[in-house]
């Protein structure tokens, strides 16, 4: 065995266990963060596949921010994990049904003449001056990039249906206005009373 | 460095050969720890004599010369103390968090050049690399705050967390402008680009990013004027509220790491990193002599004018109130560096600007 078999078993060893813990853990802050060690595992063998672009970015995106506001919500819910687990048996064999399609089709996807894993054969290796980063990018902005940025519009929709729907203006709601603030005078807020000095008696 | 680790080959050739890349490996990241440990804890000093400074006072001055034996006098309480953890704690997590905060602090430090021949890994896409660890240090404050079974410490963990994601876009939008000006996602290739003289280093075309670039790094350390996280006028210290001994030492530490890491990246990013400004000048103004020559002492010169301005803000501003931090994050901070990335593409598309050439 190589070395870098021994880091691909071993990260894929730590992967699958996170996922299980993702599933198992009966605490929901402790799955989260199941999550978020899968996250990283996944992305350490993308980098063994030298797709360091992906790799880097899964932790970017997923790691540092979506896992981070998914954890903030989880820490802020009162989740009753009995309530969650009532039904168990009524919905295991749905679930087992499930499970088994889904397995299936893996199954099949890694098996299939057309698609399967020795169709594609291991990827070539690359020289240190290959930038996956740079191949990306010019893919990305050439050949793909009404794709790229269709999903770039959808993704600013979902932005402003989001807000649209949250932002609501509450009466009774005590708003600053900043520039308000910032443009208030002496004037506005102090009357300067001019008066002669009185004698006390 | 190179020459040191070319005296360890016969030694090294003794090893096979995955092995001699790991312990050349370590003696590079030995180099780089060590040195930055020893700067957190003069880091810690110097913060004291400097608001010492400006607030009237001398600040430490009984532990041997001048105070300078201080931070080791500090780091020996620390070390000598119990670690109370608190009842109800989710222990594990609470051990672990201060080390997930110091984690990302200590391992962006790889592929940071430290001077023209010196990087520990010159990886190709570095400034992503730095973007996606520094992003992972909110991990251990927020764990912190949960583990700790503590209202406060709670509290802290969550104005953090909400902090951190709103000017880390800012941040990363900073970097946008950067890496289209230098062409490149390495941060040795991003120094070169900026070559010439101190007026094609990319403080200048990039002015706004940086400013930006600077005050987001401040808020993602949890420094004042940004440090609601801590915050001891309401929340008492904030995330590590509970924390004690050596597990506080090392928040201590991580912040202060972060705050170093934060400095050499803006030096690397705006002000050109281990570049001379004196490079480019004419001869008279020592445009070709030893001085104009790259090397780590600038890097470190420029660090340490960024450390300073850390410090310099915790002496002389008040704390932001929190929406006003949410507002200046997201409704001006983020908006300022669209607009100003539409500029670069414009100056970039006409060839305007010292990465034209």
């Amino acid at each position: 065995m190589t070395f870098e078999q021994l880091l691909f078993y071993s990260f894929a060893a730590v992967l699958i266990a996170a996922a299980i813990g993702v599933i198992t853990s009966r605490n929901p802050v402790h799955s989260v963060l199941f999550l978020v060690l899968a996250f990283f595992n996944s992305a350490v063998l993308w980098m063994l596949l030298e797709a360091e672009f992906l790799a880097i970015v899964l932790v970017l995106v997923y790691v540092g921010a979506v896992m981070v506001l998914f954890l903030f919500v989880v820490m802020m819910l009162d989740i009753n994990v009995a309530r969650a687990r009532e039904g168990f048996t009524r919905y295991a064999p749905l679930g087992a049904l499930v499970t088994i399609v889904v397995a299936v089709e893996i199954a099949y996807v890694a098996r299939a003449r057309q698609l399967g894993v020795q169709f594609f054969g291991p990827p070539e290796r690359r020289s240190v001056e290959y930038s996956n980063t740079e191949e990306i990018g010019k893919v990305l902005y050439t050949e793909h990039v009404y794709a790229f940025e269709i999903a770039a519009v959808i993704l600013l929709v979902a932005i402003v249906a989001a807000i649209s729907l949250t932002m609501r203006k509450r009466p009774n709601l005590k708003v600053q206005d900043i520039g308000k603030q910032v443009a208030t005078r002496r004037g506005d807020r102090v009357r300067i009373v001019k008066m002669k000095s009185e004698s006390p008696d | 460095m190179q020459g040191f680790i070319q005296m360890l080959d016969p030694l090294l050739s003794l090893l096979p050969e995955f092995l001699q890349l790991v312990v050349v490996a370590i003696i590079k990241i030995v180099v780089v720890l060590l040195p930055l440990i020893l700067a957190v804890a003069y880091l810690t000093y110097a913060e004291r004599k400097v608001i010492g400074a400006m607030q009237g006072r001398i600040g430490p001055n009984r532990v041997g010369y001048k105070g300078l034996l201080q931070p080791f006098a500090d780091v020996i309480k620390l070390l000598l103390k119990e670690v109370v953890v608190p009842t109800n704690a989710s222990r594990f997590l609470f051990v672990i968090a201060p080390v997930i905060s110091i984690m990302p602090a200590f391992a962006a430090w790889a592929v940071v050049p430290l001077s023209p021949e010196f990087v520990i890994a010159d990886v190709d896409a570095g400034l992503l690399y730095v973007l996606a660890l520094t992003s992972l240090g909110v991990y251990g404050v927020i764990l912190a705050g949960w583990a700790s079974n503590s209202k406060y410490a709670f509290l802290g963990a969550m104005r953090s967390a909400a902090q951190i994601v709103a000017y880390e876009i800012a941040m990363g939008f900073a970097l946008v402008g950067v890496l289209m000006a230098g062409g490149s996602l390495n941060l040795g290739k991003i120094i070169e680009a900026q070559s010439g003289s101190i007026f094609t280093w990319f403080w200048l075309p990039l002015l706004p990013l940086f400013v930006i670039y600077f005050i987001s790094g401040v808020a993602e350390t949890n420094r004042a004027p940004f440090d609601v996280a801590e915050g001891e006028s309401e929340i008492v210290a904030g995330f590590h509220v509970e924390y004690s001994g050596t597990a506080f030492a090392v928040f201590f530490l991580a912040e202060y790491a972060n705050m170093i890491l934060i400095s050499v990246l803006a030096a690397t990013l705006f002000l050109g990193g281990w570049l001379s400004p004196f490079q480019g000048l004419p001869a008279w103004l020592g445009g070709e002599s030893f001085i104009a020559a790259p090397g780590f002492f600038w890097l470190a010169l420029k660090v340490s004018l960024f450390l300073f301005c850390f410090l310099w803000f915790r002496a002389t501003f008040p704390r932001y109130r929190y929406d006003q931090i949410m507002r200046l994050g997201w409704k001006v901070f983020i908006p300022v560096t669209i607009v100003w990335l539409f500029v670069e593409g414009v100056m970039v598309h006409f060839k305007v600007g010292p990465w034209s050439a």
